[in-house]
């Protein structure tokens, strides 16, 4: 009809027509590789853990699982998480606190002591609290006269897992912290509230999502840490191996398929924490769209102010 | 007296935000804090509300010292700019927290958070959260919470800047009658010199961190007391005058002026309204061109062009505009009826020289 013949175009060739996009050869060519990649290096080994896991049959896999140095290193695992994730919860929030409502010298020095754990290697950190606790370090002697054990013992392990785990929780709350600004506290304090007050009722509830997630990655960590706590725990079957140790000995005492199945319980509870991590961002995202939902329906009740109409 | 500051001065590292204000609120009144931006007039808010403390100087409420009075006991409600509604909130719930810190019982917060719906038109909006609230809604509800319970002083951080242009003037209206209707102690901060003439019933004006003139909104309108004032509320025409034959002039303009000297140089200002504007060429000594004609309702603004090349800018409304048969490109005569001396290089200005010079009205003309 039109005097200027349209081209024809493909449906693939329409959506990309606008000039921003790639063209759709690149676009699908870099879909293929991350997916393919995705897929080798990530779920494949994940795959392969469960099916090393269930190679010898189910009882193998329910035997390396109720083995008493297992249930012993599970326990472990979840006291050392038990005694860190509320330490750092704390550490967290108070550093959080500190560097996004207050100026003072010494602030940055601060930030970068807490991203230290994320630049320095497992293994070196754990070697730190060797030559500070161990029976040749500084406090070694002063310990063991006093019968004080650290080093190759729970109170150890806690310590390496308290400082690889040091910044979850302070660095998923600094940005949201920062981005809230000060006004909401300001005005709590305004209407009467004490520091206690305003931090309990208009700081907490604001910053409770990212709370909730550093909270989730802190715990994803404690369990699964295994460089720092290596060199700490002396590896004492039964009672200072960790989860992750127990596997790593179990693999070297050729029990492949024991191994993989305590292994196939780390893996679990590594795709729990993705699953309700995921979940929650999924749920927040859903409250957020409800209300604006609601709040576009609602929005002509009364949304002006006219003094003059009531007299 | 309400609220007193002597002598007050806050500085930021060294630099001075707020230098050697001092000035007093009247019980019950509404007063403007009125200036550009980073003249300190915020500063000083917060520092009448205790969120910041002056490095010198003295604040009195009510007689009483409260310089180390911390913020809580102040007992002084305060709108931020942005609002500051609790997220996590709901309507009700932001407007009861001050109630349920100071420990009111239940049925009094109940009672007290129902009062303040009604007065804010706040009706079915309780159980909202400010972000599904418009922008109107949440200053509404910032205010509702500031009043709760019961200030001596209500503080206000540019209350009208985030909303557009048609919900600020049903707010200013609604700020105005609530003031009216509480009769609480009122200070806002604004930059708009309009907002501060419409809504106050005192405007404090500051310039960079000083106290540059305090009054009635006539008073600094019709009286300025420096070149800044007469610049910053309304429009001024400022012309740099020399004074030959103990009059000052400006190319062919002359202002007669008390108390001067010849070879001075005066800053002369006028008032638009007091151009006045004839198209009988023989009506007025002066003559000039319409060059622009700006329509702002119902007044215009007009553009004339002296001989000299000189534009001032005169006022004029509609009925007289189209009476006059004017049209850009005409040629008009023209006088100015009412001007004063803003100011006298490197001198301040004697009582005598800074009063506003007034011509009769021509009979059947004017504003």
């Amino acid at each position: 009809m039109s005097a200027i013949p349209k081209r024809q175009l493909s449906a693939g060739q329409r959506k990309s027509q606008r000039g921003t996009e790639e063209s759709p050869f690149v676009k699908w060519l870099l879909i293929t590789v991350a997916l393919l990649f995705s897929l080798v290096f990530l779920l494949l080994p994940l795959v392969n853990v469960f099916a090393q896991a269930f190679a010898k049959g189910f009882t193998v896999y329910w035997d390396a699982l109720k083995h008493p140095n297992t249930i012993a290193a599970m326990k472990l695992t979840l006291l050392v998480t038990i005694i860190c994730v509320p330490l750092n919860v704390l550490f967290g929030l108070a550093a959080a606190w500190a560097i996004t409502k207050f100026e003072f010298r010494g602030k940055s020095l601060l930030i970068t002591l807490i991203d230290l754990p994320f630049s320095v290697s497992p293994v070196v950190a754990g070697l730190m609290f060797i030559v500070l606790f161990g029976l040749q370090g500084y406090f070694g002697e002063w310990l063991a006269d006093r019968e004080i054990k650290i080093i190759f013992a729970v109170p150890g392990i806690a310590l390496a897992t308290l400082f690889v785990t040091f910044p979850f929780v302070a660095r998923e709350l600094i940005p949201i912290m920062q981005a809230a600004g000060s006004d909401q506290e300001q005005s709590a304090l305004t209407l009467g509230a004490n520091g206690w007050q305003t931090f309990w009722h208009v700081t907490l509830p604001s910053v409770k999502m990212g709370l909730l997630y550093g909270t989730i990655l802190c715990i994803a960590r404690c369990v699964g840490e295994f460089g720092a706590v290596s060199v700490v725990s002396g590896h004492i079957t039964g009672k200072t191996d960790t989860v992750p140790l127990h596997v790593e000995k179990l693999y070297n005492e050729y029990q492949g398929a024991a191994a993989f199945a305590v292994a196939s319980i780390l893996a679990l509870g590594a795709l729990f924490t993705l699953g309700l991590k995921t979940w929650l961002e999924w749920r927040e995202a859903k409250l957020e769209e409800s209300s604006q939902l609601a709040a576009v329906g609602l929005q002509p009740v009364a949304d002006s102010y006219k003094p003059m109409a009531d007299g | 007296m309400s609220i007193e500051l002597k002598n007050i001065t806050k500085q930021f590292g060294g630099v001075s935000a707020v230098n050697d204000v001092s000035f007093t609120v009247a019980d019950g009144q509404l007063v403007a804090l009125l200036g550009p931006s980073g003249c300190g007039k915020t500063t000083v808010l917060r520092m009448i509300s205790g969120l910041e403390a002056p490095t010198d100087g003295e604040i009195f409420v009510r007689g009483k010292r409260v310089n180390d009075v911390p913020v809580q006991k102040r007992n002084i409600g305060f709108v931020f700019q942005g609002y500051a509604l609790f997220k996590s909130m709901s309507v009700a719930d932001n407007i009861a927290f001050g109630l349920k810190i100071k420990k009111w019982s239940k049925p009094d917060r109940i009672a007290r958070v129902a009062e303040l719906i009604d007065l804010l038109g706040l009706k079915d909006l309780e159980n909202r959260f400010p972000h599904q609230l418009s922008g109107g809604q949440r200053q509404r509800v910032a205010l509702a919470r500031a009043l709760a319970p019961k200030p001596d002083v209500l503080l206000l951080d540019e209350p009208f800047a985030a909303v557009d242009a048609k919900i600020r003037q049903e707010l200013r209206e609604m700020l105005v009658n609530l003031h009216h209707e509480l009769n609480v102690t009122t200070i806002f901060v604004t930059h708009d010199q309009e907002e501060a003439m419409e809504v106050s019933n005192r405007i404090v004006i500051f310039d960079k961190g000083r106290l540059a003139q305090i009054g009635t909104p006539r008073e600094v309108y019709e009286e300025p007391a420096s070149e800044f004032v007469a610049r910053f509320i309304g429009v001024m025409n400022v012309l740099d005058c020399e004074v030959r034959e103990g009059v000052a002039r400006y190319g062919g303009l002359e202002f007669p002026t008390h108390g001067v000297t010849d070879g001075q140089r005066l800053r002369i200002g006028f008032r638009p309204y007091a151009v006045q504007v004839s198209n009988d060429l023989t009506a007025h000594r002066h003559f000039a061109v319409l060059r622009h004609t700006y329509f702002l309702g119902v007044l215009l603004r007009l553009e004339l062009e002296l001989p000299s090349g000189l534009i001032i800018r005169a006022r004029m409304s509609k009925e007289e505009y189209t009476r006059l048969h004017l049209t850009e490109g005409r040629e008009v005569s023209l006088q100015i009826r009412q001007y004063r001396v803003l100011a006298r290089e490197g001198e301040s200005l004697p009582p005598e020289v800074s009063v506003t010079h007034s011509l009769p009205l021509s009979p059947g003309e004017g504003i």
